[in-house]
């Protein structure tokens, strides 16, 4: 909120979006190196800490997950406390550094902070980074609220290098974007411990990996152990008659829903504490687990041999509630039966995400429509494409898929031109090697790099190719015109996506390029870095006929107007909404759109 | 393997006062996020617990932004049960029509701008006589299905006072009307949020805002503004039937009509000369008419008068 407040005395009091207190946390546990890759519920963590002083920490924004994961193991190897932080499926791009990283262990503090996204808010699935944290050997701890989510950071420094382990730290949408108070103490950064100087432990040759791996074993042992009786685990006395295993916001739903619950919190997903687990198993007439998304202590507590249930009565798949919470104790018998939400017979009107007035993808995918081309999309803003009026997307898989799909639809004999178009932030993502791939093998598609000039999606972040850095200094910038040279392509061409012709002509001759060819669509985002605003257009209503062609753009500045033509609304436009790039003038067969301003 | 495991007694919720539930709700960029804030420290000078909880990503993008903002000596649930707020309070028309089952049914008081943002998506039918689809429903109408509701045309009430940009604030001064919290004390808050040079107006806007709650809440005429309607358009209803004469010889298979048509039903067939291939799509605006160089195309649209005949 108020940024120039944090840095404060200890024991201030702060209100804190969950996001900023997990940058303070780390902050006071002494990081000195930050990185991470944006993605939506993370993002605000390592901008966050970019508002700490450069003198207290180094913090970047990496090309991608993995890149940053591999950043801060550098750092953590060589003695000092280093955090990267990424959504849910950035832990997927991130993976293989940390199975390894599991065996090897931390020297300083090494943490993730991982951001589920229960509910697909703004995602393309939902899954359990707890799952994830089991499969790696790695602890995970569950922060509830904000003020947890600052000390529960804190303290994954701490358990990182008492028990030589990579440690995450598990937030969700709601727990992320969650304004709470915050108890906030005092940065304490500790001394670098110097380069861990251990070739047989930070060098995974399979001698040493093997040696290593029953290591992580006895780690998890000891984790367990520990966990018995830290401040983790907090069991708090109630009704007898039942009682609740839960964690992470789930716990929050619990306690608004039945505080006179029994209720054993975990702070900690994995490994589980299994004497505590049982005494209070053994407390209680029945047992159950609350928790959002994938049974995961609920498997860990049966394989106890515990008759625990969870699943049966708590959606497996969704955001959780407290709502959901109550329907589920009515339904396991244990609570009133919620009563019938009363209906006012309004049906809500519908009101989905679009691109903004005067979007350059706008422009790129209204071409690439009347192209009828089979088209591989990617992660961005611009998967808006997908459905009405642009509809211009047959596939959304994952961050950097496009190009290597493309390839596999040309490889499967589609008979359609067959496009990948991917974002600038994706390109450098994850787009090169696919790119190179493509060329390698010959294929015969069209790549349409949609350079905005930013990271949109997450709310404009600086990447490799916009010239600045994370702190706003000057950076180098990426050539992708010379990168897609500099990897064999032949054919490349940079059209302005403001110029619907020129880039529909340019589209059409890319297609048949025998090979990759590469249309490079330049204009930046009209959001970020600057707000772009120009004079506005209007439609002169006496010459609208009522066609509709521009509200195929799907552009929201331009709606119906009251006057009609053959039974038909004529189209006007909101002034305040329209930002002036005149792709509707270009469409309108009427002419009938023109500048207010005329120069 | 013994444990000892932190233990706690049941805390004391049982006499703690139940928490205060306010919405707000509206569209990307309209300010729901400086309302909630506003809430969030009001509550936390009063020296309650807190909760504000948003969900971002979409929000840029004109999508749907609500904000959960919860108070009282001990918050749980960062979010609000449908039937549980106490307050909604919408910063678009349709927006405040969504989040209704939110409200308390018994003693929920709604609060909306009259304010409409019609989405691309309202517009999308091309059928003659198609309306918009954008919510029908009058404030009358609401005001009469809610137990205590508001609607006010925030803009105009700003924009009389000179700066159109201070609607949310009347919106928060009407909003302060129903919270029982000092006046001072949301001024003090105010001035945390609005920049130096924008206080004096913002002040008066937000005194406007109260002082149309206050006449408002002792006589309930005043609640709504009887002149506005549901607002849509009802376009002529006739039947239309149309044809298309595509003149295959003249046609040379250039596929102007086909990529420019707004409907997308043309197509070229196997000899490449223009054919309709989806004539229920076909809203005959003309448009491939004018553009085909070869003056192939000529479109005819039929008025068909119902007639009603009597027995």
């Amino acid at each position: 909120m108020n940024v120039e407040a944090w840095p404060k005395a200890a024991a201030d009091v702060l209100p804190l979006m969950g996001n900023e207190a997990i940058a303070r946390g780390a902050w006071e546990a002494g990081v000195k190196v930050a990185a991470a890759y944006p993605g939506t519920p993370s993002t605000e963590i390592l901008e966050s800490l970019s508002q700490y002083p450069a003198s207290d920490l180094y913090a970047e924004w990496s090309t991608n997950e993995k890149v940053a994961l591999d950043v801060v193991i550098g750092a953590a190897l060589s003695g000092v406390r280093a955090i990267a932080c990424m959504k849910h499926v950035g832990l997927n791009v991130a993976s293989d550094s940390l199975m390894s990283m599991s065996y090897i262990g931390a020297h300083a503090g090494l943490v993730l902070i991982v951001c589920d996204d229960p509910g697909i808010h703004s995602s393309q699935n939902e899954q359990d980074t707890r799952l994830f944290a089991r499969f790696a050997g790695v602890p995970v701890l569950e922060p509830s609220d904000a003020q947890e989510a600052y000390e529960f950071t804190r303290l994954a420094f701490d358990l990182s290098e008492q028990f030589d382990t990579p440690v995450i730290v598990r937030s969700t949408t709601r727990l992320s974007h969650t304004r709470s108070v915050v108890r906030v103490g005092d940065r304490v950064a500790p001394p670098s411990k110097g380069f861990v100087n251990a070739p047989g432990k930070t060098v995974t040759i399979p001698a040493n990996a093997r040696r290593l791996h029953p290591k992580l074993i006895e780690r998890e042992a000891k984790l367990a152990a520990w966990f018995e009786t830290s401040p983790l685990t907090r069991w708090e006395k109630g009704d007898k008659t039942f009682g609740i295993v839960t964690g992470s916001t789930s716990y929050l739903y619990v306690k608004e829903i039945a505080p006179h619950a029994s209720i054993l919190k975990l702070g900690m997903a994995y490994p589980l504490p299994e004497g505590a687990l049982r005494t209070f198993a053994a407390s209680v007439d029945r047992l159950l687990v609350v928790e959002e998304l994938e049974p995961a202590l609920e498997a860990q507590i049966r394989a106890l041999g515990l008759h625990a249930e969870g699943k049966a009565f708590f959606p497996r798949a969704g955001e959780l509630s407290p709502e959901l919470v109550r329907a589920g104790l009515a339904a396991a018998g244990l609570a009133e039966a919620p009563p019938a939400p009363v209906s006012i017979g309004i049906e809500p009107m519908a009101r989905p995400p679009v691109l903004c007035a005067g979007c350059p993808h706008t422009g790129a995918f209204f071409a690439l429509r009347g192209l009828e081309a089979r088209v591989a999309g990617d992660i961005g803003c611009y998967t808006l494409a997908a459905v009405e009026p642009l509809r211009s997307i047959d596939t959304t898989i994952c961050m950097g898929a496009s190009i290597g799909n493309a390839v596999g639809m040309a490889a499967a004999g589609e008979k359609k031109p067959i496009v990948a178009t991917i974002g600038d932030s994706t390109f450098l993502h994850s787009g090169i090697p696919p790119l190179i791939n493509a060329v390698y093998n010959k294929a015969n598609i069209t790549v349409v790099i949609l350079d905005n000039s930013i990271t949109a999606m997450t709310g404009g972040q600086d990447h490799p190719g916009t010239g600045r850095g994370l702190r706003g200094d000057p950076a180098p910038k990426a050539d992708y015109e010379a990168i897609c040279r500099a990897v064999g392509v032949s054919w490349v061409r940079r059209v302005d996506p403001y110029d619907v012709g020129h880039m529909y002509q340019t589209l059409r001759e890319a297609v048949v390029h025998k090979g990759v060819s590469v249309v490079i669509s330049e204009r930046p985002c009209v959001l970020d870095p600057v707000k772009i605003k120009g004079n506005p257009l209007a439609v002169s209503q006496e010459r609208c006929v009522a066609c509709q062609s521009c509200m195929n753009l799907g552009c929201p500045a331009l709606i119906w107007s009251d006057a009609l033509h053959e039974g038909r609304h004529k189209v006007a436009i909101d002034a305040a909404a329209c930002i002036g790039c005149t792709l509707c003038a270009q469409v309108c067969p009427t002419d009938c759109i023109q500048p207010t301003v005329l120069a | 393997m013994s444990a000892a495991p932190n233990i706690e007694t049941a805390p004391s919720t049982v006499a703690a006062a139940r928490a205060t539930n306010v919405m707000v709700v509206g569209v990307g960029g309209q300010g729901v996020l400086m309302i909630s804030k506003a809430l969030a420290l009001i509550g936390q000078k009063q020296g309650l617990q807190v909760k504000q909880s948003e969900v971002h990503g979409m929000a840029k993008r004109g999508g749907v932004v609500f904000s959960h903002v919860r108070f009282g000596a001990e918050v749980w649930s960062p979010t609000i049960c449908k039937g549980e707020a106490d307050v909604l309070i919408a910063l678009e028309w349709a927006e405040g029509l969504r989040w209704l089952e939110y409200l308390r049914p018994d003693t929920g008081v709604f609060i909306a701008d009259t304010r409409r943002i019609v989405p691309p998506f309202a517009c999308r039918s091309r059928r003659r006589g198609a309306t918009m689809a954008y919510a029908r429903e009058t404030p009358a109408e609401v005001i009469d299905k809610v137990s205590e509701g508001y609607a006010l045309d925030a803009a105009a009430i700003a924009t009389g006072l000179g700066e159109p940009r201070a609607a949310n604030t009347v919106l928060l001064g009407v909003l302060s009307a129903s919270m029982g919290v000092p006046v001072a004390e949301w001024l003090a808050v105010l001035e945390m949020l609005v920049p130096p040079k924008s206080r004096a107006i913002n002040h008066k806007a937000f005194e406007a805002g109260r002082a149309w709650a206050e006449a408002a809440h002792d006589d309930a005429s005043l609640r709504f503004d009887a002149g506005i309607t549901g607002d849509v358009t009802h376009a002529d209803m006739a039947e239309v039937s149309v044809r298309l004469d595509i003149n295959a010889a003249w046609c040379k298979g250039c596929d102007i009509c086909v990529k420019l048509c707004p409907e997308r039903c043309l197509a070229l067939n196997d000899h490449q000369v223009a054919y309709l291939k989806a004539p229920q799509a076909c809203t005959g605006c003309h448009v491939c008419e004018w553009l085909c160089p070869d003056f192939a195309i000529e479109v005819h649209t039929t008025h068909q008068v119902s007639m009603t005949v009597s027995e």
